[in-house]
């Protein structure tokens, strides 16, 4: 029996403690008419061995390809000692830190993440993580909505990740929370401010910022924080991490700078892994802190006056306030934040800046390769961080089918969710690629537009 | 010490970080960082032995039993770690085209089969990240359904008051208002005042079943007829999936919709707190309404993501990609691992853990919650008694629990409960180790009455004595400054 330690002589010496005949009698409270489940679609129970060879086929199919896509989630080197500590069965196999007592290696660890991504970010105070990217966004909207205490709305950019706007979508609107979409500016890609002032009205509460935007492009935060601070609004800056080894933080956006920050934690030391587990991070001003949601780790004392670390401000949690919780959130993404912690611990503010600028240099590499190739052209003017937007002649889809056949994932096609763009593609290069591999991309993305201008689109076989 | 306080200005890690580029190329001055953030200077042996030993103050399954009721705390197979982070699975990217992730797509499109048929659902979505996301998906969806009937009059949701916060939390998120139903003498829902509260408001149940009690709700039946007849829905809450897996299933008992703790019943870890994994399944009704994306299977046997496109009255995403895509590999290892006979076995050796340990706690003298009832994969106990006797509180108890190496249950939940412990030993406990608990309690219990400072004091064994949470709410210190 996997995993169930009992011998005969305990299951005969337990049921008699009890004063049962089997365990079947256990369950004599169930009615009978909902006993006995069907368990047919279940396959038998396999042995490790047999699991662990048809795990490996699996991955073996999936294979591996050059990878650059990016997109809202990214492929960074992991430190090995990371994922080797994460996954200490300390770490593992502990839950929410209830008891601190017994739990204070998770809740320091968790007191020191706090305390990086306050640095990080340049705000106050730090959660201890939500799910992810996206609904860190919702999560970060609704407590605008608490914060502001009048609006009911909040101005969301199309440049925002356009997933993050479907789940904040999702998340806020059986809440009576309006997310107005404003435009952007064809030529330069990024959010003017005649786009946020159609957007405006007196209901709005809150302005949400994405750096880089999801085109890649740098928006002029200082001048957008200071136009939603002069119109009495928020600002939920949504930001990248690693371009924060670079980047200003949030807050010293403009002369007050953002309020809320939030975004996807997965570029520090997570790995793509299809998508999850991955973490959200939200950090704030100290004067917004009781709004906030999720877990909050403090310092305090214990009963001889040494220093110890404990769960606080649980007043805003579910399991104390119920209907009237900041969020339903209870478990998140500890494990994920065990990771970032390690992984900015290894790397530092050097190494941290060090990874953004070579990531943010190997994509102007590629631009740079690509400008000459004809076929291609880079739609928006504005500067980048590690991600841009390229315009094909030729149809994005088979393009990149053409790319996959030669090992390549070369970007996400953006011709679904931005089809005013027409075929356009958003192109990321991180750390992780040599000039062997941006070269490779330049060379096949070449070839393929080349024989597609050279052959009819029935003679092309892919 | 924290992290902070070993780093030195000028300490690199080179060989974990590319050397330096030249320039930041085009961006202007204005948008760069004007100071580096303050993150630790430290060496690799410093990061590794730092949080080595801050790993080492923590109580874990591993390490330690740990009883923590409704949180299922169960052994984590290594298996499903190792072979969840194999290279290729790891490295694929979300975006990445499905043709990239057949191998991936198909064992997350048999754990919804296998969901689909431990629960008696007819469809599953694995997107929601966690118990309480998959809550939300759920209600949302109840939502949905009277949306698209036009039946808007219904804006309430009923909680029973023994339900975890995240309930009414949920119900909330939705737009909903609760109302909250009260438990009757013996641990179930009070079906008169039940009948009583239902009516052309309502909107659904959320419930528990087995519930946050430790016992089964027998009236299942008739709760649900209640509720359908009143034109409100049925959610069930899957925090105790693991007393009745295999054994009965919450889509025979009438629920409409569910969520399931990947991370309790299927043993995914829980990480310290996460991440977590909370599938939901539905009925026919609700079948339109599942979030997205959904795993599809085609004609030819290939594997797709199902979204919007095909499912225009989806209730929308909940997450950037596929949810916590990595734990659900693991609970997929760890379904085909157990197999059919092996859910089975989890219902039965959990039930007959908690059985066994209340009827021994009994024996010990203490009170048990609802003793005419049969405890599931859980049970109550209260400590009033022993607080009367000895000013002893069940707190003080749960402190000198971890000085006696396990782990406490879970405390003061639920409210209705004085002075209680919710207890969930779990079937991967030998009978040594849950004896080696009851003996513990009995000495607890002894101490109060002869010494009950060493109880009050507790615990004295661990890396700290008891914290000051009130000092902690009122003084925040949430993050680390320099000194000066």
């Amino acid at each position: 029996m996997p995993f169930i330690p009992h011998t005969e002589a305990d299951i005969s010496a337990m049921l008699a403690a009890i004063g049962a005949g089997r365990v079947e009698d256990l369950f004599d409270e169930i009615p009978a008419s909902l006993r006995g489940a069907g368990l047919s679609a279940v396959p038998e129970g396999i042995s490790e061995m047999e699991i662990g060879r048809l795990m490996q086929e699996r991955a073996e199919a999936d294979g591996r390809y050059s990878c650059f896509i990016g997109a809202g989630a990214y492929e960074h080197h992991i430190p090995a000692a990371v994922w080797q500590i994460a996954t200490r069965g300390e770490f593992y196999s502990a839950y929410t830190p209830y008891q601190a007592e017994a739990s204070q290696g998770t809740l320091q660890l968790l007191y020191e993440y706090q305390t990086m991504m306050a640095s990080l970010t340049g705000m106050d105070v730090s959660n201890a993580s939500l799910y992810d990217g996206a609904s860190a966004l919702a999560e970060g909207i609704l407590m605008s909505i608490r914060a502001h205490r009048k609006g009911r709305r909040v101005l969301v950019p199309k440049v925002v990740h356009p997933v993050y706007r479907k789940a904040a979508r999702a998340i806020v609107r059986n809440q009576g929370i309006d997310l107005v979409e404003t435009g952007y500016d064809p030529a330069s890609g990024s959010s003017p401010l005649s786009a946020l002032e159609s957007g405006y009205s007196e209901e709005c509460a809150a302005l949400v910022i994405s750096q880089p935007n999801f085109f890649g492009v740098l928006e002029d935060v200082d001048a957008l924080t200071d136009w939603a601070h002069d119109h009495g609004l928020l600002v939920i800056a949504c930001v990248n991490p690693t371009s924060l080894g670079l980047l200003k933080a949030p807050g010293e956006w403009g002369s007050k700078g953002a309020d809320i920050v939030v975004g996807e934690g997965q570029p520090l030391g997570v790995p793509l892994s299809s998508g999850g587990p991955y973490f959200g991070f939200m950090a704030c001003r100290q004067e917004h802190v009781r709004q906030m949601p999720g877990r909050i780790i403090g310092r305090t004392l214990d009963r001889d006056g040494n220093p110890g670390f404990t769960l606080t401000l649980q007043a805003r949690e579910q399991h104390i306030r119920r209907s009237k919780a900041t969020s339903n959130i209870c478990t998140n993404q500890g494990l994920l934040v065990t990771a970032a912690t390690l992984y900015l611990a290894l790397l530092g503010p050097e190494g941290l800046e060090h990874v953004a600028a070579r990531s943010h240099a190997n994509t102007l590499a590629l631009l740079d390769r690509l400008s000459g190739v004809a076929g291609v052209e880079r739609v928006f003017g504005r500067p980048v961080f590690h991600e841009a937007v390229l315009r094909l002649k030729s149809p994005v889809a088979e393009v990149l089918r053409a790319m996959e056949a030669q090992g390549i994932l070369g970007g996400f096609a953006l011709t679904d969710d931005y089809p005013e763009l027409g075929e356009c593609l958003l192109v990321c290069v991180t750390e992780t690629k040599t000039a062997a591999d941006i070269s490779r991309y330049a060379e096949q993305l070449e070839r393929i537009l080349s024989k597609r201008r050279l052959d009819p689109p029935c003679a092309q076989k892919m | 010490m924290l992290i902070f306080e070993i780093s030195r200005p000028g300490r690199h890690n080179p060989g974990q970080a590319p050397s330096a580029t030249p320039q930041a190329g085009d961006i202007p001055p204005q948008l760069l960082r004007s100071r580096r953030p303050a993150l630790p200077e430290v060496s690799e042996l410093q990061t590794v032995r730092h949080y080595t030993r801050l790993s080492q103050k923590n109580f874990s399954i591993d390490t330690h039993f740990y009883p923590l009721g409704s949180c299922t705390m169960k052994y984590n197979p290594r298996a499903c770690n190792t072979y969840a982070m194999l290279p290729q699975f790891l490295a694929r990217h979300p975006l990445a085209p499905v043709a990239t992730g057949q191998g991936f797509l198909a064992c997350m499109h048999e754990l919804q089969e296998i969901l689909k048929e431990v629960t008696g659902m007819q469809a599953v979505s694995l997107t929601p990240m966690a118990g309480a996301q998959g809550e939300f998906a759920g209600v949302a969806m109840i939502r949905a359904y009277h949306e698209s009937r036009g039946d808007l009059q219904r804006t309430e949701i009923l909680v029973p008051d023994a339900a975890h916060g995240t309930n009414p939390a949920t119900a909330v998120m939705c737009g909903y208002t609760v109302r909250e139903i009260p438990t009757d003498g013996h641990g179930g829902i009070d079906i008169g005042q039940l009948r009583a509260a239902v009516g052309p408001q309502t909107a659904g149940l959320m419930l528990t079943n087995p519930s946050t009690l430790g016992v089964f709700e027998k009236d299942i039946q008739e709760v649900q007829q209640i509720v359908h007849a009143a034109g409100g829905l049925l959610y069930y809450d899957g925090a105790n999936l693991n007393a009745i897996l295999g054994k009965a299933r919450p889509g025979d008992m009438g629920f409409d919709v569910i969520h399931m703790n990947l991370h309790k019943t299927f043993s995914t870890p829980h990480g310290g707190g996460g991440p977590g994994a909370g599938p939901v399944g539905v009925n026919a009704r609700l079948l339109p309404f599942l979030p997205v994306p959904v795993v599809g299977r085609a004609a030819d046997g290939s594997y797709h993501l199902e979204t919007e496109a095909q499912r225009p009255q989806s209730i929308g995403r909940l997450s950037a990609f596929l949810g916590n895509a990595g734990i659900l590999l693991r609970a997929y290892i760890y379904a085909r691992l157990l197999g059919r006979d092996g859910m089975r076995r989890v219902a039965e050796f959990a039930t007959l853990n908690a059985n066994y340990m209340m009827v021994r706690l009994r024996q010990e003298g203490f009170s048990l919650a609802f003793p005419d009832r049969r405890a599931t994969h859980e049970f109550i106990i209260t400590l009033k008694p022993l607080k009367d006797a000895t000013g002893v509180t069940a707190m003080d108890v749960a402190k000198r629990l971890l000085d006696k190496g396990f782990h406490a249950p879970t405390t003061y939940f639920p409210l209705l409960v004085p002075e209680c412990f919710l207890i969930e030993p779990t079937e991967t406990e030998s009978r040594e180790d849950l004896d080696a608990f009851i003996s513990a309690m009995a000495e607890i219990a002894r101490e109060a009455r002869v010494n009950p400072d060493i109880v009050r004091s507790a615990p004295h064994t661990t890396p700290v004595r008891r914290l000051d949470d009130v000092r902690a709410a009122r003084e925040l210190d949430l993050r680390w400054k320099a000194a000066g």
